[in-house]
């Protein structure tokens, strides 16, 4: 079946960018003020559903030919290498820190390992949630 | 301190994890999967023995100190159920490579396990009651997949109400911890025995405890078992047998923690209720034990049996009591993964679950028929196999607490386990042989050796009762003593 | 506040029962999904200060803040469901697929074997 979904289609290409860069303020966000790797993921995952919406499976696979099943495990393993990291020094199990750094544009900035892990989790969310809508749709 | 404590539950997640990207080495996942679990054993026995040296181990994710982190804490009581847990699940694991199939294999098959198996061992381990949901949400997650893979109608069919169950009755044990946390304010386990030991038990606390042994039941299938014949006995055999050794094991493990550490000041209300609970479990668990003709059938009902049996020891609640009952646990987790896969072997070589339709298997496969009678006789308790030691003990804590009305019960039911099994066993080794020969489907080593190993697990853990015995008393005493484990966590260091 | 969200809860709850008491497999999924709800918005309650109109993070110069645990146990808690949401929704499909029913009281069994 296919349907004349113009005006979708053209407010999705705009839309989704502005999705995805609230995707990237809330995952920076989480570390002090409320947002973070699982809601920064959950929007990314919203962008991409809607992309898998408004234009075909195939088109999307063929532009994103990642296995998200993949990314999902590839975020779970980051999440719990950060936690092994700590091991290596000697601290318990997932412990994280943070230092300043002057970086040349963005001034000083806090650097934390947290944000591996947040990344982790986001990558876990994405994954997670795009499998289970596409193995849902592709069924039908 | 010691970072070694979380490797149990994180080792097979990192493994479940590492499989995604290997989906068609099976080779490689069978490898690293048994290695785990042998790894997992090493790491155990290592920290039981450091257990006696130091004390009770703990480890405070990222540093943040009790009653605010959340800890792991490994008491020789958690140790040892790691321990037991890692050694079925690495002899479930090596029946699977030649029962399961490459079918489910390729489906993550491996990555399951190692999620169930760090769901169940972060269960025992750690020292918080929300994290102790969250362990138990992740073994269930793993034991859904588990039991609906393959996707047979049979399997979907109980898989559904399996996973309904289940999530009615984390529900409920969501709804426990909140009412917990509104009247203590705190999570750790530790410090919740602390304020309660402080406050006192108070009538509303009692009700809440009443909660948590409903969670509890459910989970491990005291009295609430309804739902566990159905689906124990669809599973794919090495599932089974991980199933009815882990998972009520985890549930009876959670009922211990809760009501020697938290709610142990009100006997009279709680460890009554357990009494009854326990005694209806063991009748009813006997009567569905002789009542059915499906072998399937007939060992999950041994499950529910055991279940009765262990909880006796926990109700009567003295010292001898709760030494039999760990005891108990320990030998039920092997023999039951060995009971579950010796049916589940003779089911593949008849190809029939209804045992009036097997007889004299003895001639064709006479090891397997031994293994059964070994099996037979140790959960009857009959001396010297594992079984005998626990019963005895459970047996001497219920005459000193004189409640034997329970006693003769949990003896009663020994009888039904002896009977149950024995009709399996006149009726399926004994007899006229129906297998010719030529038609004879050939034992595999995968599945034989599996058992044998388990077998002789029985054996030792009998005939070397002795040596064990230290490890399991002093889990008893920590059971007992629960300022013991509160100092050990409280105490900053 | 703490009265209106525990009446909030209990009607969740009553609702929830009503759904899971159903035969339609995806009104009882749904009924699960509403009945974790009813538990989250109990943890909720159970914290402290539920009306200091505060949020729970603690800033410079503060004066007063809710107690962060409860949204903590809720966001994993929210997960938790979502993962067995997701599952419980496959697997009555592939159920349906495979024996083209949704009713439970013919998913009882044992007829077949």
């Amino acid at each position: 079946m296919k349907t004349n979904n113009v005006i979708l289609r053209a407010v999705v290409k705009l839309v989704v960018y502005i999705i995805l860069t609230l995707a990237v303020y809330l995952f920076l966000a989480g570390h002090h003020s409320p947002g973070g790797g699982f809601i920064g993921g959950l929007v990314l995952a919203a962008a991409l559903v809607l992309l898998f919406v408004s234009f075909d499976i195939e088109t999307v696979r063929s532009a994103i030919p990642f296995d998200f099943k993949k990314v999902a495990a590839l975020g779970a393993f980051t999440s719990v290498m950060t936690g092994f990291g700590s091991l290596l020094f000697g601290q318990p199990f997932l412990s994280q820190t943070f230092a300043y750094f002057d970086l040349p544009f963005f001034g000083k900035t806090e650097l934390t390992t947290v944000t591996i892990f947040e990344a982790g989790v986001a990558l876990v969310v994405v994954g997670v949630v795009v499998t289970i809508i596409l193995s849902i749709v592709e069924d039908v | 301190m010691n970072n070694l404590v979380v490797l149990p539950m994180v080792i097979p997640v990192l493994a479940g994890i590492l499989f995604v990207f290997f989906r068609y080495q099976i080779t490689l996942q069978r490898w690293i999967s048994f290695i785990v679990m042998v790894g997992n054993i090493g790491i155990a026995a290592y920290l039981l023995y450091l257990n006696q040296i130091e004390g009770i181990q703990r480890i405070d994710f990222s540093g943040w100190k009790p009653p605010f982190g959340i800890s792991f804490v490994a008491d020789s009581f958690s140790l040892i159920l790691v321990l037991i847990t890692s050694l079925v699940a690495a002899i479930c694991l090596v029946y699977a490579f030649s029962s399961i199939g490459e079918e489910r294999e390729k489906m993550y098959f491996y990555s399951f396990v190692n999620f169930l198996v760090a769901g169940v061992n972060g269960s025992f381990l750690t020292g918080d009651l929300f994290n102790l949901y969250v362990c138990f949400e992740i073994m269930l997650l793993a034991s859904y997949v588990l039991i609906a893979l393959g996707g047979e109608k049979a399997q979907l069919r109980e898989s559904i109400k399996y996973v309904l169950i289940n999530v009615l009755s984390s529900w409920f044990f969501l709804v426990a911890i909140a009412y917990l946390y509104g009247s203590v304010g705190t999570l750790s386990m530790a410090h919740i025995s602390e304020r309660i030991a402080e406050v006192g038990q108070t009538p509303l606390l009692t009700v809440i405890s009443i909660v948590f042994l409903t969670v509890f039941a459910l989970k491990a299938g005291l009295l609430l078992y309804f739902w566990l014949p159905g689906s124990y006995s669809i599973a794919p055999t090495a599932v089974a047998a991980l199933f009815g050794a882990l998972l009520t094991k985890v549930g009876i493990y959670a009922m211990f923690r809760v009501f020697t550490l938290f709610f142990y000041h009100d006997h009279s209300i709680t460890h009554t209720f357990i009494t009854v609970l326990a005694a209806l479990t063991l009748i009813g668990g006997s009567i569905g034990a002789v009542a059915y003709k499906d072998i399937r059938l007939i060992v999950t009902y041994n499950v529910v049996i055991a279940v009765g049996f262990i909880l006796v020891g926990l109700a009567v609640a003295t010292p001898e009591a709760l030494e039999g009952s760990i005891y108990y646990l320990m030998h039920d987790m092997i023999v039951k993964a060995l009971l579950f896969l010796i049916a589940g072997t003779m089911i593949a070589v008849t190809g029939t679950t209804r045992i009036d339709e097997m007889s004299g298997l003895i001639r064709n496969y006479p090891l397997l028929g031994w293994m059964f009678f070994i099996v037979m006789l140790s959960l009857a308790g009959i001396p010297p196999l594992s079984g005998f030691i626990g019963k005895v003990l459970v047996g001497q804590g219920a005459i000193e607490a004189e409640s034997y009305i329970l006693l003769a019960l949990a003896f009663i039911s020994s009888i039904f386990v002896l009977y149950s099994l024995l009709r399996v066993f006149l009726q399926c080794f004994w007899g006229e042989t129906i297998i010719s020969s030529e038609d004879e489907v050939p034992m595999k080593k995968g599945w034989i050796i599996p058992c044998a190993i388990l077998t002789i697990a029985t054996i030792v853990l009998g005939l070397g009762a002795e040596i064990i015995f230290p490890y399991v008393s002093d889990a008893a005493n920590t059971l007992l003593n629960p300022s013991d484990y509160i100092d050990a966590v409280l105490t900053q260091d | 506040m703490e009265t209106l969200t525990t009446i909030l809860t209990g009607v969740l709850v009553s609702v929830a029962t009503y759904l899971i008491l159903s035969r339609s497999v995806l009104r009882v999924i749904l009924g699960t999904a509403v009945l974790s709800h009813a538990a989250h918005l109990l943890i909720m309650s159970m914290g402290k200060g539920l009306k200091n109109g505060e949020v729970p993070i603690l800033r410079d110069g503060a004066s007063s803040y809710v107690d962060p645990l409860p949204q903590a146990l809720i966001l994993t808690s929210i997960v938790i469901s979502f993962a067995v949401t997701a599952i419980l929704l496959v697997l009555a499909y592939r159920t349906y697929r495979e024996t083209g029913t949704d009713n439970l009281f013919e998913l009882r069994g044992f007829k077949d074997e």
